[in-house]
């Protein structure tokens, strides 16, 4: 119960980073956590204290006590999606920051509402 | 049976191909780009007479459904793959021109294509997770495609859109681990058979919320619109279309149409809700167009409006109010995607989106200038465009479930629409020209060809309407009026 009452800490600190703070880089490092927190719930989803790698050796028997392999894969995919938005997020960061010479997003706003 | 895998592969394949030609032929991209677009838009409509009565299930790599994923395609998948291919097909043709003052187009083809991709694979898919992952390559394609331009504006719309688009997508990844940590399955068929079985849990009703707010940060409903009248006006003009055209409502609209009915089944509480964002959206968003402007920043907030009618039409849950919303998810791809494409024109050609700065150009530019009315009546709703008809079902469908004030606000703002769209006729096209726009000509013959292609199908769409509807519409919404049952379907019993 503990680990899930973790997940739900950091997902409240992600969200607090993304919607409270004006600096760019730090609005990336709370969707980072944001996302970790959701990977990190994912794979506790499967998990099985004590529980064995599924790997079936014998044919007819399943394995006794195994943990759950699906969300790990899951899991697997959600981490490389979430490298390629983190690439790009970063990626753009950067690029405003050429254009305005600062991360402040008070500072980098031409757009209205 | 062999057909469904290409809607995803022949984009898939051809994203990667175009960056490998283009080291060769730079002007392979067009090419490229273009069979592509029109082979899916050919798939779809020789997969018309493919699904009546049931729809085809393909199994992924020989695995069975619940274990395997499963791609379906019925009525629901077929009206919103034609509506993404033709809108697709446009865009590309108009982009062999357009996009040619910028470097690197094989980029943009390439970006294009898999935003294709991901498009419809969310549409076909049958499976929550799988979705997820094709929600995100669609996503992560258009934020960069948001970003092409990478000057100020641009770059901060990017920004702002990839952030909040970024966390509904958590959101919605979080709703699908609690959906397995429950219910031990991804399967969209199995999913609504073991809620039914697991009945009214208080997680189910969290995920329900969870999902419907990712999917309307994805559709862009009111309050949760922020991003969009930044992100669609900066993008460039096909994309722009594409983005209102059919992104919104794939990513947005079909997944909740899709989740709702056919996986949750449709709760009043959920059915009040669309009503609710549906009817705040089409006020609200109405009335800030008006005040707008700039002619691509109208146009995207004349986006929310206008989805804002299909989610009330959703809401209404009659088969009427549905009939109509889907067919309004017809009538808004093309209609909005030909107004984003003429805007596109006015920049190329006129160079500026700021309606003061513009007038008259009706005689300089006669083509762009009659493709943007018919688009523009289209989205109004006048006959005999086909907006007319789906807005009229959608007003309809209000009617019979008994909700006349809803019925007779839907009238008031589609005048308030015509209006608007008056605003931009007025301002850009009517009138006399100015001194400094003289030397306007109209824009390459490609462009030209594509709105054309769009102002006709809103014209035919609307004249030919009760065959589309008999063709394409009625399916789609048997789908939605049958809900549970689509696990049968599915899985063949």
């Amino acid at each position: 119960m503990s680990v899930y009452t973790a997940c739900i800490v950091l997902i409240a600190i992600g969200l607090y980073c993304i919607v409270v703070k004006r600096n760019l880089v730090k609005i990336i490092i709370g969707f980072a956590i944001l996302e970790y927190a959701v990977n990190l719930f994912l794979a506790v989803v499967g998990y099985r204290k004590l529980g064995l790698a599924p790997i079936v050796i014998d044919k007819s028997q399943p394995v006794p006590f195994s943990v759950d392999p699906l969300p790990q894969a899951l899991v697997l995919t959600a981490i490389v999606i979430g490298l390629g938005v983190m690439a790009l997020m970063i990626a753009i960061a950067y690029r405003l920051y050429e254009k305005y010479g600062t991360f402040d997003v008070a500072q980098i706003r031409r757009l209205r509402g | 049976m062999m057909v469904v895998p290409l809607f995803v592969a022949i984009p898939l394949g051809l994203a990667f191909l175009i960056p490998l030609v283009s080291k060769f032929w730079r002007r392979a991209g067009d090419l490229v780009a273009n069979l592509g677009t029109g082979a899916v838009l050919c798939l779809a409509l020789y997969s018309i007479p493919l699904i009546s009565g049931r729809p085809i299930v393909y199994s992924m790599g020989g695995w069975r459904p619940p274990l395997g994923i499963v791609l379906v395609l019925d009525g629901l998948s077929l009206l919103v793959l034609v509506c993404v291919s033709v809108v697709s097909f446009a865009c590309s043709i108009y982009s062999i021109s357009y996009m040619a003052k910028f470097t690197s187009k094989w980029k943009f083809y390439t970006l294009f294509m898999l935003m294709v991709t991901g498009l419809n694979g969310v549409v076909l898919t049958g499976d929550i997770f799988n979705m997820y992952v094709f929600f995100e390559i669609a996503a992560i394609a258009s934020y960069a495609l948001v970003a092409f331009g990478t000057e100020h504006e641009e770059l901060e719309a990017a920004f702002k859109y990839m952030v909040l688009g970024s966390v509904a997508s958590v959101a919605i990844l979080f709703s699908i681990a609690l959906l397995y940590a429950k219910l031990g399955t991804l399967n969209l068929a199995d999913l609504s058979i073991r809620m039914g079985e697991a009945g009214d849990l208080r997680i189910l009703a969290f995920t329900g919320a969870l999902l419907l707010t990712g999917f309307s940060v994805k559709a862009a409903l009111i309050p949760f619109h922020s991003w969009l009248p930044d992100a669609h006006p900066s993008a460039p003009a096909p994309i722009s279309a594409m983005l209102s055209g059919v992104f919104i409502k794939v990513l947005g609209l079909y997944a909740i149409s899709r989740i709702f009915f056919n996986v949750f089944g449709m709760k009043p509480v959920y059915s009040n809700l669309l009503i609710f964002f549906g009817v705040i959206s089409i006020v609200v968003a109405g009335l800030l167009a008006l005040r707008q402007s700039d002619v691509k920043r109208l146009l995207a907030y004349s986006s929310i409006s206008q989805i804002g009618y299909i989610a009330l039409g959703l809401g209404t849950g009659s088969p009427l109010g549905i009939l109509g919303a889907l067919f309004h998810i017809l009538s808004h791809s093309t209609g909005k995607a030909l107004l984003f494409l003429t805007s596109g024109s006015l920049v190329y050609s006129a160079g500026t989106r700021d309606l003061n700065k513009m007038g008259g150009l009706q005689e300089r530019m006669p083509v762009t200038a009659a493709s943007f009315t018919a688009g523009a009546l289209s989205i109004a709703g006048v006959p005999p465009f086909h907006g007319f008809f789906s807005k009229l079902l959608i007003i309809m469908g209000l009617w019979q479930s008994g909700r006349y004030a809803l019925a007779a606000l839907a009238i008031v703002m589609s005048v308030l629409t015509l209006s608007y769209m008056l605003k931009v006729e007025k301002g850009a096209f009517f009138g006399k020209i100015r001194e400094e726009l003289k030397g306007v000509k109209e824009s390459p013959a490609t462009m030209l060809i594509s709105m054309i292609l769009l102002a006709a199908l809103c014209l035919g769409i609307g004249i030919c309407f009760p065959w589309v509807v008999k063709l394409l519409i009625e399916p789609a919404r048997d789908v939605l009026l049958r809900g549970l049952e689509y696990s049968h379907t599915v899985f063949g019993t």
